[in-house]
């Protein structure tokens, strides 16, 4: 039995250790905010956060995040108004919006890591999430709108 | 004025999934379950707002114009839209209930949106591709919203006993003015459920100079806040009680079938239940499944590393030869030799013989996936002789008729619940993915979740043609174009429906070949025969891909061969301000729209070019290294022009600092939302242009996920894209937005590259083309 720390609330698992964490969160647990886009740690879809960083959901097994704090979109913030997801609604950033979750993820743990991240710090960062409805220019005036206040 | 309120009508999907914030109770009882009228194609005339004519009413099922059907007020004042056609990230579940809200004078605030489930008679057709849903919809969205609104005024003249004429709605509710007395949608919902639909003949539309968010866009997609905490529920979100989760191997070569399968191994893996042969249907397959070898899991996870552990032998059929590198040879052979000639205007044979000098290029585009974000994904629960569908489909209505005929049940017995789409491009037009997932239902006796993977979407998929493109263009003594001859060769996407269709059909030759808008004596376009070897289907502006990345670069190589400026040379071939004939040519498709109300018209495709010239800074003093292209394009009949700002160093590494677009789509109702579809088209052309290939070999695709096929990244991304929008005349009819952005994109940056280079790139990608 592996016992995992989801959004701050204990969550068990008494099958395949090496189950991605990506498919215990949305098929085990019912978070279905992460989202599967590859499967090979290619388009940031599945980002979640792991004690202060972002990593990919789909390569991590359940076994590797344990004794560890996994925050999910559903925990980023009580009400859903994380400075992040503030200014991608005032950018109207999403189209499609599947991979805006991971971006979101992403950014959050960014500038968790650099408050104030510079225009090449954000396109660094961010380059692991691919957006198939190409709304970089947004994503990128969002998190610097995030980072300088919303 | 209600939808269905008997609570036996309530959907599945609303068990599981929030679509809306209104207690189902609360809605009035009503006019029950009308079916109401078809309009066999909109024409409206008001001052202001002059008739068009559309294609609407070809479409299977045409246009309903119900607000029975469309609209319900309950008592507390809420007002609850549906939205019948598919969301993708174009924001039409938004927009189309926006124009009802504006005409019907509802407070947006108190406006939720309900997703209508597959049913075209009840909504009209329901198939969101070709850049359709606001061309189609503007006028009976509005009509619903009037007839709406005139039975909310009907309703209040008759309790106050005053004349309809002296009332009126306003902002959710009606007031009389004379009298001072004014009374809310909500209290007047039950009586205004009880007053006739008015005729669409005499309901009055609103004066457009008093619209408060038709074409204003400030207005955000509904689903905003859902999407960015993760809410937002898409085919992929669906879970249902006891549900099992399968995925699928399948023929990795089209019309290849299992020959023998060992599922022991797969058995073993923890988590996986079943391990089952899938029914497949002999290619080509239409939108039918392609068969293969089902893994049940508990998981997702658990029946992928099933699946890792099949021992499957494929019979591989005809396609197992498949090649690209020869295929192109194939393509390119054919494009060098007559074909059908499908336009035919003066003597080209002859002008081009006569011609001082005639310049040549050949241009290769190959296959492309879709690659939305979200794989195809769909839930279904069969019982018995009844079918429940959940998933990201473009066309909601084509799913339920496929999915009956396959079980072999009525239509009537199906509810496909339309979840929102993580991306579709043409690829959730094709119901395959529902299918598999009902078939499976069916055969375990339990809801089935199929996943596709990202290797399964750029392998199994319904590819982008590949084509070659030749264009001849013969110049006078004076540099004029006195010849244009244009070979098209490209597997046709009727090959997915019949045996031996070896030409493109007339939605594809219309698409940048037949209705290229030049000014030139002598024309003629071929289409030489080509068979396909894969499974072609559409994918985001299909054919205006290689036609206007062909014709778009012709007229920069002609400019570079008589030495004039680019822009110049484009204007001076799109020649006077005409509307286009196109006598010669026999079946031309026009998007599906009259040639009346939307013809070639070449003042407005001068107009976007002149536009971004003016707004782009053509010209402009540029540093070093850097090169601005440009291309024009009318596709889904708006006019698109573009400029590309590029910069190249010693390396060949490629990035772009600017995009300028100009688009005219008529008239149009959120601009918020077509800059955004303009800035991604960009991100997609630059995508397309930079890495976009599917290739194969020994009849399989080679790539396979994001490692092997690129898509582009926010590193590569233009640093900006600016979008002007060419504000409509009173009487122009809205035209495609969705997909018009993408053809001009690849060949303004190919030309770009070209000005900065002296590189001219003629087949893509353009991969290490520019590396030394
Ligand atoms: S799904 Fe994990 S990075 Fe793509
Ligand atoms: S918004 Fe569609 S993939 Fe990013």
């Amino acid at each position: 039995m592996i016992t995992l720390k989801i959004n701050g609330q204990q969550k068990n698992w008494d099958g395949d250790p090496d189950l991605p964490l990506l498919w215990f969160l949305r098929d085990e647990a019912g978070l279905t905010g992460t989202k599967y886009g590859c499967g090979q740690a290619l388009c940031g879809a599945c980002t979640v956060i792991v004690d202060k960083q972002a990593i990919r959901a789909c390569i991590t097994s359940v076994s590797d995040v344990v004794d560890r704090e996994v925050t999910t979109i559903e925990g980023l913030h009580p009400t859903g108004d994380h400075a992040v997801q503030k200014a991608w609604r005032q950018l109207n950033v999403p189209q499609c919006g599947f991979c805006q979750v991971g971006q979101i993820m992403q950014a959050a743990a960014l500038l968790l890591e650099n408050p104030k991240p510079n225009h090449d710090q954000i396109r660094e960062a961010m380059a692991g999430n691919i957006c198939r409805c190409g709304c970089y220019q947004r994503i990128e005036n969002a998190v610097h709108l995030a980072s300088t206040g919303v | 004025m209600n939808m269905s309120t008997n609570p036996k009508k309530l959907r599945g999907f609303e068990r599981y999934v929030k679509v809306d914030n209104v207690s189902r109770r609360s809605i009035l009882k009503g006019l029950g379950l009308a079916g109401g009228f078809v309009l066999a194609a909109p024409v409206m005339s008001r001052p202001g707002f002059a008739a068009y004519k559309t294609g609407a009413g070809e479409m299977p099922h045409g246009t309903v114009v119900d607000p029975r059907v469309f609209v319900a007020i309950a008592p507390d004042g809420i007002v609850t839209i549906v939205a019948h056609r598919a969301e993708m990230g174009t924001g039409v579940r938004t927009s189309l209930p926006m124009i009802v809200a504006e005409e019907m004078e509802a407070d947006w605030s108190r406006v939720r949106i309900q997703q209508a489930h597959g049913d075209e008679v009840k909504f009209g057709n329901q198939d969101t591709d070709g850049s359709r849903s606001t061309r189609h919809y503007l006028i009976p969205m509005r009509q619903i919203g009037a007839s709406a609104r005139t039975m909310l005024e009907g309703a209040a003249a008759k309790r106050w006993g005053v004349p309809a004429t002296e009332v009126k709605a306003v902002n959710h509710e009606v007031v009389h003015s004379a009298s001072g007395r004014r009374i809310g949608f909500g209290d007047l919902a039950a009586d205004a459920a009880k007053q006739s639909v008015p005729s669409v003949e005499g309901l009055r539309l609103k004066d457009p100079k008093d619209f408060r968010y038709l074409g204003k866009g400030q207005i955000s997609m509904v689903d905003l806040r859902d999407i960015t905490v993760g809410t937002a529920r898409y085919g992929a979100d669906v879970r249902l009680p006891g549900m099992k989760y399968a995925v699928i191997a399948r023929p990795p070569v089209t019309g290849g079938k299992v020959a023998s399968f060992d599922g022991a191994a797969a058995m073993k893996v923890s988590g996986v239940e079943k391990v089952m042969e899938v029914k497949g249907w002999p290619w080509p397959s239409k939108f039918q499944p392609l068969g293969g070898v089902a893994v049940i899991a508990r998981n997702t996870g658990a029946a992928i590393k099933g699946r890792d552990a099949l021992k499957i032998v494929w019979d591989d059929g005809a396609n197992g030869k498949y090649e690209s590198v020869a295929y192109r040879a194939e393509l390119e052979a054919a494009a060098r030799k007559p074909g059908l000639v499908v336009r035919k205007e003066g003597d080209v044979e002859a002008a081009l013989k006569g011609a001082d000098k005639v310049i040549v290029g050949e241009y290769y585009l190959p296959h492309l996936a879709h690659v939305a974000m979200e794989p195809p994904v769909a839930v279904a629960d069969v019982k018995g002789d009844k079918a429940e569908i959940w998933g990201p489909v473009q066309s909601a209505g084509g799913t339920r008729e496929d999915v009956a005929k396959t079980l072999g049940i009525p239509q009537e017995n199906v509810t496909v619940n339309v979840t929102l789409l993580g991306g579709g491009f043409g690829r959730k037009s094709k119901c395959d993915f529902a299918i598999e997932a009902a078939l499976l239902s069916k055969e375990l006796g339990a809801p089935v979740k199929v996943q596709w993977t990202r290797e399964d979407d750029i392998r199994n998929g319904f590819l982008h043609t590949v084509s070659v493109e030749r264009i001849e263009a013969g110049l006078d003594k004076s540099g004029k174009v006195t010849a244009w001859r244009h070979r098209s060769v490209a597997p046709s996407i009727a090959s997915t429906f019949a045996a031996g269709a070896l030409h493109q059909a007339p939605f594809e030759l219309g698409m940048g070949l037949v209705d290229m808008p030049f000014e030139i004596a002598n024309v003629q376009c071929e289409n030489p025969e080509a068979a396909a070897r894969t499974r072609i289907g559409w994918f985001r502006s299909v054919s205006n891909i290689p036609r206007a990345f062909a014709v778009q670069s012709m007229v920069a190589e002609l400019a570079q061969a008589t030495k004039r400026d680019p822009k110049d040379m484009l204007l001076e071939l799109i020649g006077s301000p005409r509307i286009v004939k196109l006598d010669s040519v026999k079946d031309l498709w026009n998007y599906g729209e009259p040639y009346d109300s939307y013809p070639i018209d070449t003042a407005r495709l001068r107009k976007v070019v002149e536009l971004v010239a003016e707004k782009g800074g053509w010209g402009r003093s540029i540093p070093k290294g850097h090169g601005l292209g440009i291309a024009a394009h009318r596709s889904f009949v708006s006019y698109i022009a573009t400029i590309v700002e590029v910069a190249v160093d010693d390396k060949g590494k490629l990035t772009v600092p600017r995009v300028d677009t100009a688009i005219d789509c008529g008239t149009y109702v959120n601009p918020e939302r077509i800059q955004s579809q303009i800035e991604g088209a960009a991100i997609m052309g630059l995508s397309l242009a930079k890495h976009g290939a599917v290739t194969f070999k020994d009849g399989k695709v080679q790539q396979g996920n994001f490692d092997d096929s690129p898509l582009l990244r926010i590193d590569e991304s233009p640093a900006v894209t600016n979008v002007y929008i060419v504000p409509p005349g009173p009487d122009t009819p809205p035209s495609g937005v969705g997909e018009p952005g993408v053809p001009p994109f690849a060949p303004a940056l190919i030309n770009a590259i070209f000005a900065a280079t002296g590189k001219r790139i003629r087949a893509l990608p353009i991969g290490k083309q520019l590396e030394a």
